[in-house]
C-alpha cells in the first residue's frame, strides 16, 4: 500500500526514495541530471568545457552554455568533427564535454571515437542523450539501441548508464573529476527518481538495491525501477530477488555479478538495448567464464524501435514491469529444474 | 627571402637528403609502407622541423611548442626520420619502423612516441584534431601556432570540410593546413578518382586565406609558411605541388609507388642517387 511499505535494509543503506509509493515518486528526465551536473562540473573545474552539434536545449547543454558562455562551443550538425575537435582540445589539457544524440554521437562518429578518444587515450567525455525506445514518437531513427554495444567493445573506454536523474547529475561530476575517455548514456522521457542526495555514486561499483536470495535482477538505466516494482510483485508471490543497479557497463563490476549469481543462483538482466552486445551480453561473458548460471535478457529482441508513447514501446518492447516478472518466473524455474 | 639565409637554405637541403635517406632506410627494413608520399613531403618537414616550427626535441611535451599533425598518417616515414633526425630519438631507430614492439607504429601512435601530437592514419581527422588545439590556444590567449600535414586524397573526406568551416567560423589565424597537392592517391590521379579541382577555390569559399607554392622549393615554401602566420582572422592552406616520389628517379610521380616499399636492390639504387644529390648541394646547387 502506498507509503505504508517499508524498504529493505539494502534501499536504506543506498537512501532510496520510498519506491513502491507512487506520490513519493518524482518524474525527471536523466538528461536534466547531466545539465545540472554539467554547470556544478564547470564550477568546479575551468578546464571543463562543452561543445554542441546543434541540440543544446535537448541535450540540456543549454545551463552551462549561460553560466559559461566563453566554454560553451557550437559547431553545427558535425558529430565526427564533435569528437575530433574535442580530441584535439583535450590534448592541451580542457576536459570537453560533447553532446548530441546518442544515435550520432557516438553512433555516426565510431570510428573518431575509437582513433581520436580511445587509441589516442583523450580525455574526451561524450553525453549520448535520446538513447532506448522510450525516446518514442521520434520513431527508430532517433532511438539508439546499439550504442552500449559499440561503446563497450572499444578498448580504455568507460561505459556509464545512470538510472535516474539524481544518478547522472553525479555521474556527470565523477566523469568530469575522473581522466579517461568516457561515454555516459541518458534518455529522452521523465522517468523515476529513485536515488537521493544521500545515495553513493562510484564509477565502477554496482549498487544492491534490494535484496533478496531466488533470483538477480542486473539492471541499468531508468528500467532499474521497473525492476524494482516487479521485484516486489514477485515478492508477494514469494519469489525474493536482489536487484543490482549495474550502472557501469565498463568497466564492470565483476565482483558484484559473481556475488548475485553466487548467491542467487540465476540471474535476469534488463536494459533498454538491444539483448545483443549490450549490458546483459557482458554479465553473460563474465559468467559463462567463471560462474556459469541460468540468464534471462530483457532487452530490445532483435528488432528496430518505432514511434509511440515512451511507456507503449517499453510494453512493446518487452521491457516493461509485466515482462520482468515473467523473465524472473522463467529464470526461477531454471534454476529449479537444474537442482 | 624571408628569415632564410643562403646558408641556412644549404643546410635544410642537406636536412631533406637526410630525410629521404633515413626514408628509404627505414622502409626497406620494414618490408612494407608508403614511400611516394613519404619522400615527396620530404623538403616541407625539413623546412618544418629545422626552421620553421618552435619546438624541444628534448621536451617534446614543452606547453608552448607548436603542434604539427600528420593527418595523413601513411606517410609516417617522413615525420619519423625528420623527427630522427632532429634529435627525438636515434637514428638508428629507424630500422624498426613497422616492426614488432616497435615506437615507430606503420601508422603514428602518440602514446607510443613522445613529440607525436595525435594518433592518425585514418584519412580526414586531422584538420578537426587540428581545429580544437587552435582554438584551445586562442581560449587560453597562447601563442604557440597548429600546422596540419593533410594529402590531397583526403580532402575527399567529409569530416576534413567540417573542420574547414569550423576553422573558418572561429577566425583560426594560428591554424595553418598544408596540402601535399600530389594529385595522386591509390586508385590513380585524384581528378579521376572524385575531383578536387578548382581546389583552392574551395578554400577560399570556405573563408580559408590560400596560399601556393612548389612543395620541393624550401626558399620558396618557408616564405609561404611565413606570408601565412602573418595573416590575421582566417585560417590559412599552403596547397604545395609536389612530385610523389621527389628524390629517387624511378618513383617519381608513379602512383605504384603510394603503397610499397623499395626491395634492397632499389633501396641501393635511390640511396646512391640519394648521395649523388648530396654532392650537388655541397656544389651549391
Amino acid at each position: 500500500m502506498a507509503g505504508t511499505h517499508t524498504l529493505d535494509h539494502a534501499a536504506s543503506a543506498m537512501h532510496l526514495v520510498d519506491y513502491t509509493d507512487p506520490a513519493a515518486i518524482k518524474q525527471v528526465p536523466t538528461r536534466n541530471g547531466f545539465g545540472e551536473g554539467l554547470i556544478e562540473a564547470g564550477k568546479r573545474d575551468q578546464n571543463v568545457m562543452a561543445i554542441c552539434a546543434d541540440l543544446s536545449e535537448s541535450t540540456r547543454m543549454e545551463g552551462f552554455k549561460k553560466a559559461f558562455p566563453d566554454r560553451y562551443v557550437e559547431i553545427g550538425v558535425a558529430e565526427q568533427m564533435l569528437v575530433a575537435m574535442a580530441a584535439g582540445l583535450a590534448s592541451t589539457g580542457k576536459i570537453p564535454f560533447i553532446a548530441s544524440y546518442a544515435m550520432f554521437c557516438p553512433g555516426r562518429a565510431w570510428e573518431q571515437v575509437r582513433t581520436t578518444m580511445a587509441l589516442n587515450e583523450t580525455n574526451v567525455k561524450i553525453a549520448g542523450a535520446h538513447a532506448g525506445v522510450s525516446v518514442g514518437p521520434d520513431g527508430a531513427t532517433h532511438q539508439a539501441i546499439e550504442d552500449i554495444a559499440i561503446m563497450r567493445v572499444i578498448p580504455k573506454m568507460t561505459v556509464i548508464v545512470p538510472c535516474d536523474s539524481a544518478q547522472t547529475k553525479k555521474a556527470t561530476l565523477a566523469t568530469a573529476a575522473r581522466w579517461g575517455p568516457t561515454y555516459l548514456r541518458f534518455a529522452r522521457a521523465e522517468s523515476a527518481v529513485i536515488t537521493t542526495e544521500q545515495t553513493p555514486f562510484e564509477v565502477g561499483v554496482a549498487q544492491t538495491f534490494r535484496d533478496g536470495s531466488d533470483v538477480a535482477i542486473v539492471a541499468c538505466g531508468i528500467l532499474v525501477y521497473n525492476a524494482l516494482i516487479a521485484a516486489e510483485e514477485l515478492a508477494r508471490d514469494g519469489i525474493e530477488c536482489r536487484v543490482v543497479n549495474n550502472h557501469t557497463i565498463k568497466p564492470m563490476d565483476e565482483a558484484a555479478v559473481l556475488a548475485a549469481a553466487r548467491d542467487c543462483g540465476t540471474v535476469v538482466t534488463v536494459e533498454e538495448h538491444q539483448v545483443h552486445g549490450g549490458m546483459g551480453s557482458r554479465v553473460a561473458e563474465i559468467l559463462a567464464a567463471q560462474h556459469p548460471v541460468p540468464i534471462e535478457f530483457v532487452g530490445v529482441q532483435d528488432r528496430f524501435g518505432q514511434s509511440g508513447a515512451p511507456q507503449e514501446l517499453v510494453e512493446e518492447y518487452a521491457m516493461g514491469v509485466t515482462s520482468i516478472v515473467a523473465a524472473v518466473k522463467r529464470a526461477h524455474a531454471r534454476k529449479r529444474a537444474a537442482r | 627571402m624571408g628569415s632564410l639565409s643562403a646558408e641556412r637554405l644549404t643546410e635544410l637541403k642537406y636536412h631533406a637528403n637526410d630525410v629521404r635517406q633515413g626514408i628509404i632506410r627505414s622502409l626497406v627494413a620494414a618490408g612494407s609502407g608508403h614511400s611516394g608520399g613519404s619522400l615527396d613531403m620530404a623538403d616541407i618537414f625539413a623546412a618544418l622541423y629545422f626552421h620553421l616550427l618552435r619546438h624541444d626535441p628534448k621536451n617534446p611535451d614543452w606547453p608552448e611548442r607548436d603542434r604539427l599533425l600528420l593527418s595523413c598518417g601513411h606517410i609516417a616515414p617522413v615525420r619519423y626520420s625528420a623527427m630522427a633526425y632532429a634529435g627525438y630519438f636515434p637514428v638508428e631507430e629507424l630500422l624498426t619502423l613497422r616492426h614488432f614492439r616497435t615506437r615507430l607504429q606503420g601508422h603514428p601512435e602518440r602514446v607510443s612516441l613522445p613529440g607525436l601530437e595525435t594518433t592518425s592514419g585514418p584519412l580526414g581527422e586531422g584538420l578537426a584534431q587540428g581545429t580544437g588545439m587552435a582554438l584551445a590556444a586562442k581560449m587560453d590567449g597562447a601563442g604557440w601556432r597548429t600546422y596540419v600535414i593533410t594529402s590531397d586524397g583526403e580532402h575527399q573526406c567529409g569530416l576534413h570540410w567540417e573542420a574547414m568551416m569550423t576553422a573558418a567560423k572561429f577566425k583560426l589565424d594560428n591554424l595553418t593546413c598544408i596540402v601535399d597537392r600530389n594529385v595522386i592517391q591509390i586508385d590513380g590521379s585524384t581528378e579521376d578518382v572524385m575531383p578536387l579541382e578548382p581546389f583552392a577555390d574551395k578554400y577560399r569559399a570556405f573563408n580559408w586565406e590560400v596560399f601556393e607554392c612548389d612543395g620541393h622549393d624550401i626558399a620558396a615554401f618557408v616564405e609561404t609558411v611565413e606570408k601565412a602566420q602573418q595573416v590575421k582572422g582566417k585560417p590559412q592552406v599552403v596547397i604545395a605541388h609536389t612530385v610523389m616520389g621527389q628524390g629517387v628517379s624511378f618513383m617519381e610521380g608513379d602512383y605504384l609507388w603510394h603503397g610499397k616499399p623499395p626491395k634492397k636492390d632499389e633501396a641501393e639504387k635511390a640511396l646512391h642517387e640519394l648521395n649523388a644529390a648530396r654532392e650537388l648541394i655541397g656544389a651549391g646547387r
